[in-house]
This record gives structure tokens, sequence and C-alpha cells, in this order.
């Protein structure tokens, strides 16, 4: 456990994880977070809300999804049970629809006609554009031209989806720059502009509300856990990049000490500053900061400028990470881990091999961890990886970066 | 050093410290000083400016890219005190920077630099205990954001814990040009007269002697930023001082 840092900020009351979290924005967009902050109070206390959010998660985006033993996978690594739990199956292909959906039904219960959001892999502005053809809203999403280019076929299917995606080509021309633009936009149309942002990071309320809408991933898996087990899990394992997926695989067991939680990070290909994005990792240059909204850990220069980052995976390569689990990382309730590039495409050949699934890069992050960490569990030990999407956004990305039969020899050797 | 506004409107020039470099920065500012600007606003420039337009974007990160630090920033507030006793000195930055330095030792730093005050883009009243603590340890003017958005209630937590003046934004939007000064800004003004003595300045796409003087019907002082910056860009170093005395000149 790390000591906890003292900040150099003030402790308001509003949205704090621990030190961090609260409101860091330009004073123009407060009194639209006030409004998000007094509409979701009111909505997640309506009856009315919350049934209409979960009959569409149950019939429109098929929750639950499934908690599957992975029993092949199991056999193979001669340790832990392990266990999947399927957020790949939604509709859209990823968790991130929990949330989209949930912030669209509140966009449309306070009248807003145009949504706005940003995109890092494509999955949230897939998600987004979706709930807004299925609500009649408009949709601008903002993504990094460099994740334009890596996840082509999700663009594709924003622009099929109706939304119009605008390609932000400042910094990296990754999440952080797209998160930066669409700010701005918001920023600007204020007035009349919903923003879905779509991770568990940015300005009060936005860390809480975005964790309460992917909450129902560990209420569903505790209950099926201990339906198929008998027992609570002996360590959930989840990739982090905000971190939405994964605060909503931990959150209801915060309070099962016995549990342990697992975050994986980016570690892309090394630790210099630039080459990867774990922002927690003591060699990286991850320091508690001030990044679009949020004070959490930031990776930056000794100048407090925000460093650039890399992973094969889109939706991992951002600086900062979602306050909540800055807190979870201080004080040791959660561990966070990173595993390279490398291992995630190795991951994803042994999961697609062993069990016929096919991961998204992000979600081979965990993936990679659960296949260290199995064989030095015990057998009576039960692993649960939430696979938070599918991968078949990633093929371009997979065609250039494996070569399968190497592959072949690589998976046999997991 | 109090800020004043000794003739209405006032000018505050706002430069991104270190576009095109350092000494050009201060050359720009001592000629803004001696062509008419009442305050000058030194923007410490951040990597990822969210609450600006992409003219004051570009000069960010051609600044970090020279690698300006708020170190650097601070070295420069110091040399223009030193060379102009009797302007305004404004430090403007995004946190992270003033964080990763530690807002005390900022703060200390900016006082011993002989800047009278500090702006934080991204700093809410809210947020602002220790920061204006800091601030009044230091004898330093806290300078808040107000926008045409804020609601009254937040208006007069503003003006409370501003000093120096008080910058109202003339619209929702980032820095960058418009045609006209919007009716938001004249609104916005007489809101904030209900709660403060305060100077008011008014700024976010002020580019011409024609904006200047529309800011003067109801405001203290007009705030120039992109405008300058932008000129900035398509001058050169050499030119750059002439070229922006010349423009705060003509504002008058």
């Amino acid at each position: 456990m790390s000591a906890a840092p003292t900040t150099n900020l003030p402790k308001s009351v509003a949205g704090r994880f621990g030190i961090y979290g609260g409101r860091y924005v330009p004073e123009t967009l407060m009194a639209a977070l006030e409004e998000l902050e007094a509409a979701y109070a009111q909505a997640k206390d309506d009856p009315t809300f919350q049934a209409e959010l979960s009959d569409l998660l149950h019939n429109y985006c098929g929750r639950p999804t499934p908690l599957y033993f992975a029993k092949r996978l199991t056999e193979q690594l001669g340790g832990a049970k392990i266990y999947l739990k399927r957020e790949d199956l939604l509709h859209t292909g990823a968790h991130k629809i929990n949330n989209a959906l949930g912030q669209g039904l509140l966009a449309r219960r306070m009248g807003k006609q145009r949504i706005i959001a940003e995109t890092g892999a494509g999955q949230h502005g897939v998600a987004t554009a979706t709930i807004c053809a299925l609500f009649g809203l408009e949709c601008v999403i903002y993504m990094g031209e460099e994740d334009m280019r890596r996840q082509e076929l999700n663009v594709y299917r924003m622009r099929l989806l109706g939304a119009e995606v605008r390609g932000v080509s400042a910094g990296s021309a990754t999440l952080k720059d797209a998160i930066s633009e669409a700010m701005r936009d918001w920023v600007t149309n204020v007035r009349t502009t919903y923003y879905i942002l779509g991770s568990a990071l940015g300005a009060h309320p936005y860390p809480t509300m975005v964790r309460d809408f992917h909450r129902v991933i560990s209420l569903e898996a505790k209950a099926q856990i201990l339906e198929q087990e008998g027992k609570l899990p002996t360590a959930i394992v989840a990739c982090v990049g905000g971190g939405s997926n994964a605060i909503g695989a931990f959150y209801e067991f915060i309070p099962d000490a016995n549990v342990e939680l697992i975050g994986v990070e980016a570690g892309g290909r090394g630790t210099a500053l630039g080459q990867h994005a774990a922002r927690f990792q003591k060699v990286g240059g991850g320091v508690p900061g001030v990044l679009q909204g949020t004070y959490s850990y930031v990776l930056q220069d000794d100048a407090g400028q925000i460093s650039l980052t890399h992973s094969v995976s889109a939706g991992l390569d951002y600086a900062s990470v979602g306050p909540e689990h800055a807190m979870l990382h201080d004080s040791g309730r959660a561990s966070y881990v990173s595993c390279s590039d490398d291992a995630a495409l190795k991951a994803t050949v042994t999961l697609a091999r062993t069990e016929g699934i096919l991961p998204a890069l992000e979600s081979a992050h965990a993936v990679a961890e659960a296949i260290r960490l199995a064989p030095t569990m015990a057998k009576t030990d039960v692993l649960m990886v939430n696979l938070s999407g599918r991968g078949d956004k990633d093929m371009g990305i997979l065609s250039k970066e494996l070569d399968l039969k190497g592959a072949v020899a690589n998976a046999d050797r997991v | 050093m109090p800020i004043e506004f000794k003739k209405k409107p006032g000018i505050v020039a706002y430069l991104t410290a270190g576009d095109p470099d350092l000494a050009t920065t201060r050359d720009i500012a001592l000629a803004a000083i001696d062509n008419g600007a009442d305050v000058i606003e030194l923007g410490v420039p951040f990597s990822d400016p969210l609450a600006d337009g992409p003219v004051i974007q570009r000069a960010s990160e051609r600044s970090v890219a020279l690698g300006t630090t708020l170190t650097d920033v601070l070295g420069l507030a110091k040399e223009l005190r030193a060379a102009r006793p009797a302007a305004g000195l404004v430090l403007f930055s995004y946190l992270n920077p003033v964080v990763r330095m530690g807002m005390k030792t900022f703060c200390s730093k900016a006082a011993e630099a002989g800047a009278d005050g500090v702006l934080l883009t991204d700093m809410i009243v809210e947020e602002a205990g220790e920061y204006l603590e800091a601030m009044h340890a230091h004898k330093l003017a806290p300078v808040f954001l107000a926008a045409p958005t804020s609601p009254d209630a937040r208006l007069k937590a503003i003006a409370n814990a501003s000093e120096g003046f008080v910058y109202a934004i003339s619209r929702v939007g980032i820095t960058g040009t418009q045609q006209t000064i919007a009716g938001d800004a004249a609104e916005l003004v007489s809101r904030l007269r209900k709660f403060t003595k305060l100077p008011i300045a008014v700024g976010f796409g002020i580019s011409n002697a024609e904006h200047v003087k529309a800011v003067g019907e109801f405001a203290d002082a007009a705030i120039i930023g992109s405008a300058l910056v932008a000129l900035i860009e398509k001058s050169t170093p050499a030119e750059a001082p002439a070229a922006v005395g010349q423009f705060i000149a003509r504002l008058r």
C-alpha cells in the first residue's frame, strides 16, 4: 500500500473520492454540471426512470450478460477457475452501452436534443450513436484521427447509425484530444447540448454517474458467481483506460475485503514516458494532477505538461484515470498492474483458440493478466475476468500486428 | 501593486508566454504596455488548453514544444515587473502546471516575481479554498471568470472571491474571434455589478477598436487575447513587438 499523496488542491465537498475527483472546469460549464447533477439525482431516485432503463438494458441490450466458466482455458492454465463476465455479448459489443443508454435517457428527460460524445476505440461512440438513433437525437462524436485510422470499422458504424464523426488532429490525436474537443463543443453549445462522457472520469457528477450505470456488471456477477460457485471470487480482473468497465465490475465487491480487485493498465511498448498509458506504475510518470475536469493520477512531465501515451488498444490510450480508481489505488483496496501490447495480442489469440471468444484488445489486457495469474493460484480459487468488449473492431490491427503462423506457436506455449 | 484602469475602457493584453520565444514575449509585452495596455495577462502554455480556441491552442503547442515551463514564465514575469513597475501583471494558467509545482510554492514564487494577480482557467470558486488562502498570504489578487451561464448565486460567489478585477466572459464558447460583442456580455456585466465594486473586464472574442469601444459602454476594460496571438503568429519574431504595439495603440 502506498502512502496517500498530499494534494496541492483544496478539498471541496462535491464528487470526491478521498482526495480525488472534484470539479476543475471553465466557469461556463458550471451551470450545466449543476443542472446535470440535479437532474441525475432526481432520475436516480425515480422508479419510472429506473424501470425504463432496466427494461431497455434487458430487452434492447441483452442483459443480464452471462458469467461463463472458461473450462478449456482453465484446464490449459492449470490453476484457478476462470470465469468471463460476457459484456462483449451486449448490443453494440461492449459494456459502453450501459452508460450511453443511462445518460441518453437522462438527456431526453432534460429535454436536450443534441448529443455530443468522445470516443477512443469507438465503442462509446458506437453506443452513443446507437442510443441517439433509438431516441431520435442529433449526434456528434469526437474522435482522434489516429484512433479513426486504428478503428476504421467503428467510424463506419457510427456514420451508418446517423452520427457525425469529427476527427481531432491536435496533440496525439487520441482519446485525450477527443475529450478536449468535446469539452470545447460543450462550452460553446452548453445551453442546448448534452455531453455523454464515456468513462468514469471528468468533472463531478460524471465519475459517480458513469460508475452507477456500470454497477449492473458487478450486481449481476455477484449473484451469478454465488449461484454457480456458492462463494465469492478470489479475484476480479478488469482492464483500466478511463476505468469505467473496471469500476462497474469492482463496485459491488469493494466491501468484500477478501475479494482481490486487479486493474490492468496499458503497458504499451515500454516504461518510458510516451510509450504506455500506465498511470499507476511507479516508473511511468503518473503523478496526481488535474486533467479534463478531475483530480487523479496523470501521466505528465516535471513541468506539468500532459504526456503523450501509447497503447495498441485505442480504448486504454489515455493519460489520466478515473478518480475512484486513484482512491482505490492509494488505499490499497485495488491493485493496478500493466500489460504490454505484445502480451495483450498474445492473449487475444489464446482466448480465441481455447474458447472461441475474440476479445477486444482492451479486454485482452485483462485476459493476459488472468493468464499470468491463474497458474499461480489454487484450483479452488475463482478468478473472474470482465470481458468488457469483443474484438470485431480490432480486425484491422490484428491482421497487421499478428503473424498468425507465429501466433499458433505462441498460443501453444501459454 | 493594485490593478488599475486609469482610462476607460482599460486594455488587458493576453500573451502566451514563450510564443514565439521568451525574449520576444518580453519585448511584445513591453510594447503592449508602452502603447496603452494597462494589464498584461501572461499565459502559461499548457498541452491541453480546453477552454481556448485554435489560435491560442496553437500558440500553446508551439511554446510547449520549445520547452517553456511555469518556472520560465515566472522568470519572465520578474523581468517585466523590473522593466515596467507600474503595469498590471496577471499570471494566467491551467491548473496542472501549478498543481505540479505546488499551489503554495507557486503563489510564493508569483509574489516574488512581482505578479499582481493570478487567473486559473479551470479553478472554480467552490474548489478554491486553499488557493485563496495561499493567494491572500502573498497579497496576490485572485481573478475569477464569470460566464453568461453563471446564475446570480455563482456570480455573487465569484465577485466575492475576486480581487483586482472580475473577468467576464463575453459569450459562451471558447476563446477566439466573433463578429459582434453579443448582448450576453452587457447583461452579464450588469448582473455582476449588483455584487461588486471591482472593475469588470470583458474578454473572449474582442479583436478590434469597435469591439473595445462597445465594451467600454458597459464595462471597465476589454481583454484582447486571440487577436494578439494571431498577429504574433503571422509576424516574424523581429516584427511582432512593433506590430502588437501598433495594434494596441489603434484600440484607443
